[in-house]
């Protein structure tokens, strides 16, 4: 069964309405929400625990047990909420849909969640590329303003809320929460150390918390339509609704909203015109934006897309930017340019991450060429996993599961590149690699 | 390429209106969290007055200075983050996204395209000063790749002779229009949109 429409959050996803204030309240935005506010903190935080709404940016991490864990008592020192549009990983763009077409949702998410934790200030981090977004949503901040929906006893709730926008420049770490409040401090995006949370040290040093915009951006539909409602879609720890961004090699790439736990293949088929030459020229998957590991077609064929569906095949849901190859894709050079990603957006700090993603993406593209013996491709397997989980982030996790996919599922293809390299190129063996 | 630094750098009146209002967004001690932002502006405003969207290291200087802190953090996120320019560049910034999701939907064939009509290689800039070419990775807008970004827009569903069209637009003087160059409503499939039909709100 898909999700019909009056059951999608995002009603204005293509921007065929306005964004402005008067239409998104025509679609309900800014409907009652003095009203959640007068209901409480501790009210507003069950229901989003009872909603089993897991955070949108990658991690799922479920959102009201989050919000739950900022001081109750308000102290000296301010609360914040920010908000992670950042979003750079590839394969994603649900953030800046729901930023150009529907920001007011977004805004009136971030004042519930905002009183929810404490919080009168908030911050929206978005990335520096996204300029026509960040003008959007400039504007329509500036509109809620004028119509009292922020700033002192915003939309007449008693509670006092400014929110602002601030521009990232190009850097994918920057989508890290605590690389995020480097950030936003002033300072290059380098993650800290964790503990201390940023629920206890976060921006300013003052408890923080850090949400996808996708998350914060339910949130008022949550509340209007309630809990169960929301958590009536998709199987049970998985529920609710999700942006999906279907995308290369089917027939027509979009941006939907859908039930969690839809079948892939409905997902790719029902929204995205199917696989280009059809289902059975697909070769491969990569079911939640570039650093979750690929999915072969067999997998595909029934796998069904939520969290805990797509980790049982030690893949994830993470941004659910579904990225579809068909029977063409040099399988081999679209990983490797993934690796190329992550060198590129190491951050430098931690040196398993600094010094590996640029080994392992300087291996990839020999693995490209064929240019390799056998045995380097376990040489590769065994150093990505030296690399995992030795790092402060999950960056060069996310680099190398990518690698990590490739060879369980194509390992054969690999072999054979380098058989074909050899045979084209009889030369005495490669040293093994020693980078 | 060698490029003369400029020795002197202020502000214009445009871009104090601007800082007024960036500063206002953070608490008065925390004024370093402006360096993104008046990083921007500087290089906004050499776009304005010399046709080439750069930061100059005086301008960096200048910011150190406005916000109260020292000159090599200034030059430390300037040079962290990728978006600044640390030397004069074309009057056009051609960057194309080349990352994996671009890639399968053929950037390969606007990277050639960009080769081709704006005569610019990667990391250059093109003998007429008009266009500098950089492979940039995820711009996030994967469901309408391949896309070039052209300064702050974005031009979508991009493929060879869409590209050579554009950039000789873009030579004529003209402002074509971003977003989808197949004439898609944005995100929605090609066509026109499969749900949404039925929503509450619409005129």
């Amino acid at each position: 069964m898909a999700l019909s429409d009056k059951d999608r959050i995002f009603t204005n996803l293509y921007g065929l309405q306005d964004w402005r204030l008067p239409a998104a309240q025509r679609r309900g935005n800014w409907d009652g929400t003095a009203g959640f506010l007068e209901k409480g903190r501790d009210w507003i935080i069950e229901e989003m625990k009872s909603s089993g709404l897991r955070g949108r940016g990658g991690a799922g991490f479920p959102t009201g047990m989050k919000w739950s864990f900022m001081p109750k008592q308000a102290s000296e020192r301010p609360h914040y909420l920010v908000v992670n549009a950042d979003e750079s990983e590839p394969g994603t763009c649900k953030d800046r849909d729901i930023i150009r077409h529907d920001p007011h949702t977004l805004i009136e998410g971030c004042l519930i969640a905002g009183f929810a934790m404490g919080a009168h200030a908030g911050y929206i981090y978005i990335r520096g590329e996204y300029y026509n977004e960040s003008r959007v949503l400039d504007a329509a901040i500036d509109e809620a303003y004028a119509a009292g929906l922020l700033g002192k006893n915003a939309a007449g709730s008693g509670w006092d809320f400014d929110l602002y926008v601030h521009r990232g420049a190009g850097a994918y770490i920057c989508g890290e929460e605590t690389a995020l409040i480097e950030s936003l401090e002033g300072k290059k995006g380098m993650p800290r150390l964790k503990p201390p949370f940023p629920a206890a040290v976060g921006l300013y040093g003052c408890p923080t918390t850090v949400n996808n915009v996708e998350t914060i951006a339910v949130v008022p539909t949550v509340l209007r339509r309630g809990a169960a409602w929301f958590a009536g879609f998709g199987r049970p720890k998985n529920s609710g609704t999700k942006i999906f961004c279907i995308q290369g090699h089917v027939n027509k790439p979009c941006n939907v909203e859908e039930e969690m736990s839809i079948p892939m293949r409905e997902l790719i088929e029902r929204h995205a015109g199917g696989v280009r030459g059809g289902w059975d020229n697909l070769m491969c998957v990569i079911p939640g934006g570039s650093s979750t590991p690929l999915l072969p077609k067999h997998i595909c064929d029934d796998v069904l897309m939520d969290f805990d569906a797509l980790r049982e095949h030690k893949s994830g849901l993470g941004t659910a930017g579904v990225i579809v190859m068909d029977k063409s894709t040099d399988i081999v050079r679209a990983i490797a340019r993934l690796s190329r990603f992550y060198k590129h957006e190491s951050c430098g700090q931690c040196t398993p991450c600094r010094e590996g993603m640029g080994w392992v993406s300087r291996m990839m593209d020999r693995m490209v060429q064929g240019r390799a013996e056998i045995e380097e491709i376990d040489v590769l397997e065994e150093v990505t996993r030296r690399i995992e989980g030795h790092t402060i982030c999950a960056l060069a996790d996310g680099g190398v599961w990518p690698v990590q996919g490739l060879i369980r599922h194509y390992r054969p293809v690999m072999e054979e590149r380098i058989a074909a390299y050899k045979a084209a190129h009889a030369t005495p063996p490669m040293p093994m690699a020693a980078e | 390429m060698s490029f003369a630094q400029p020795t002197h750098f202020a502000f214009d009146d445009s871009s104090e209106a601007e800082i007024a209002k960036i500063l206002a967004k953070y608490p008065e001690a925390k004024k370093a969290s402006g360096v993104i932002p008046l990083l921007y502006v500087v290089q906004r405003q050499m776009g304005r007055s010399t046709g080439s969207a750069w930061v100059p290291k005086v301008a960096m200087d200048v910011i150190a200075e406005r916000l109260g802190m020292a000159p090599i953090r200034v030059y430390e996120v300037a040079t962290f983050y990728f978006m600044f320019n640390m030397k004069p560049i074309g009057r056009h910034h051609l960057q194309l996204c080349g990352t994996t999701p671009c890639m399968l939907r053929g950037s390969d064939d606007v990277m050639r395209a960009c080769h081709d009509a704006a005569h610019v290689q990667v990391g250059q800039t093109s003998a007429d000063g008009l266009f500098t070419l950089t492979e940039v990775e995820c711009l996030g807008a994967c469901v309408n790749a391949p896309v070039l970004q052209v300064d702050d827009d974005y031009f979508e569903d991009l493929d060879y002779d869409r590209t050579v069209a554009l950039i000789e637009a873009l030579k004529r003087g003209e402002k074509p229009t971003p977003g989808s160059s197949i004439g898609r409503q944005t995100s929605a499939p090609e066509g026109g949109p499969l749900t949404l039909i039925d929503v509450a709100g619409g005129e």
